[in-house]
């Protein structure tokens, strides 16, 4: 038998799809969650998307989209206290709304979670 | 009913905070000026107060869960079906239950029977934040009183 040829998960390819799971799966759930929501086609939702001045989500309709993220990581995105801190100035919307910002609190909060359980 | 103060509630039939549902009674009159215009010959109750009376009994649920703390106001309503005419005279049994608790809203599933027969129901999203007026928390308490609301449910859990 002759040498075995490298299999196509040990690429480049694989690598890049694990990477992109551990990574990006917040995001792309969040990102999954905003187009059927809001009816925002999928491929202009980016992670540097801000959701109020780029996707156009207003307050009411972000509930819907905090609805759905709330159930689908079970967990209660604290928007009183993030609305309170950009009211104080202590915080920027971009902290909250840029999505690869927004996955990475929602990330923070599972985790949190997760710690207090 | 006192359609002209927009009072839809007349009674907490059954409030359970554990359970995060309420059952409210809502007497429709046999007489009034709504009826006359909506339709003559053929009175109904109009869908916007049959929605009106879910959101009342969602509200006073939410009320509850947030010990007269925080006041609901109505932000969405989805999946409004109105299933069948409710007419002068009905008694309704408005019922509604928790369908997610957010930070600052939350959402409910209420519906309205007649004699056990499913006449609507909706989803609805109601922002929940600090009361406004002092007067309007006032008027609550005056309100819960009247419906009967049971303080001992939100005294101690």
């Amino acid at each position: 038998m002759g040498r075995r040829a490298p299999l196509p998960c040990a690429s480049g390819i694989y690598l890049k799809y694990i990477k992109g799971l551990a990574m990006s799966s917040t995001f792309d759930q969040v990102a999954t969650i905003i187009a059927e929501t809001c009816d925002i086609p999928r491929d202009t939702i980016t992670p540097e998307s801000h959701a109020i001045d780029d996707l156009g989500i207003d307050s009411l309709d972000f509930l819907d989209i905090a609805f759905a993220i709330d159930k689908a990581f079970g967990i209660k995105l604290p928007l009183e206290k993030w609305t309170q801190e950009v009211n104080d100035g202590k915080a920027t919307t971009e902290q909250y709304f840029v999505l690869k910002n927004l996955s990475a609190r929602i990330d923070e909060l599972v985790a949190a979670k997760g710690a207090s359980a | 009913m006192h359609l002209e103060y927009f009072k839809l509630i007349d009674r907490i039939v059954d409030l359970n905070v554990a359970e995060r549902t309420i059952v409210v009674d809502a007497q429709v009159p046999k007489e009034n000026t709504i009826f006359e215009g909506h339709f003559p010959g053929h009175p109904i109750m109009p869908g916007v107060l049959l929605i009106e009376a879910m959101a009342q009994a969602s509200g006073w649920l939410l009320i509850a869960m947030n010990k007269f703390e925080r006041m609901p106001f109505l932000a969405a309503v989805k999946e409004a079906k109105m299933r069948s005419f409710v007419s002068p005279g009905d008694l309704l049994k408005v019922e509604a239950g928790i369908v997610h608790e957010g930070s600052g809203f939350a959402m409910t599933s209420a519906k309205v029977s007649v004699g056990g027969e499913l006449r609507c129901n909706a989803t609805i999203t109601f922002g929940v934040v600090a009361f406004p007026h002092p007067d309007l928390r006032k008027h609550m308490d005056a309100e819960a009183k009247r419906i009967g609301f049971p303080l001992q449910a939100v005294a101690n859990d």
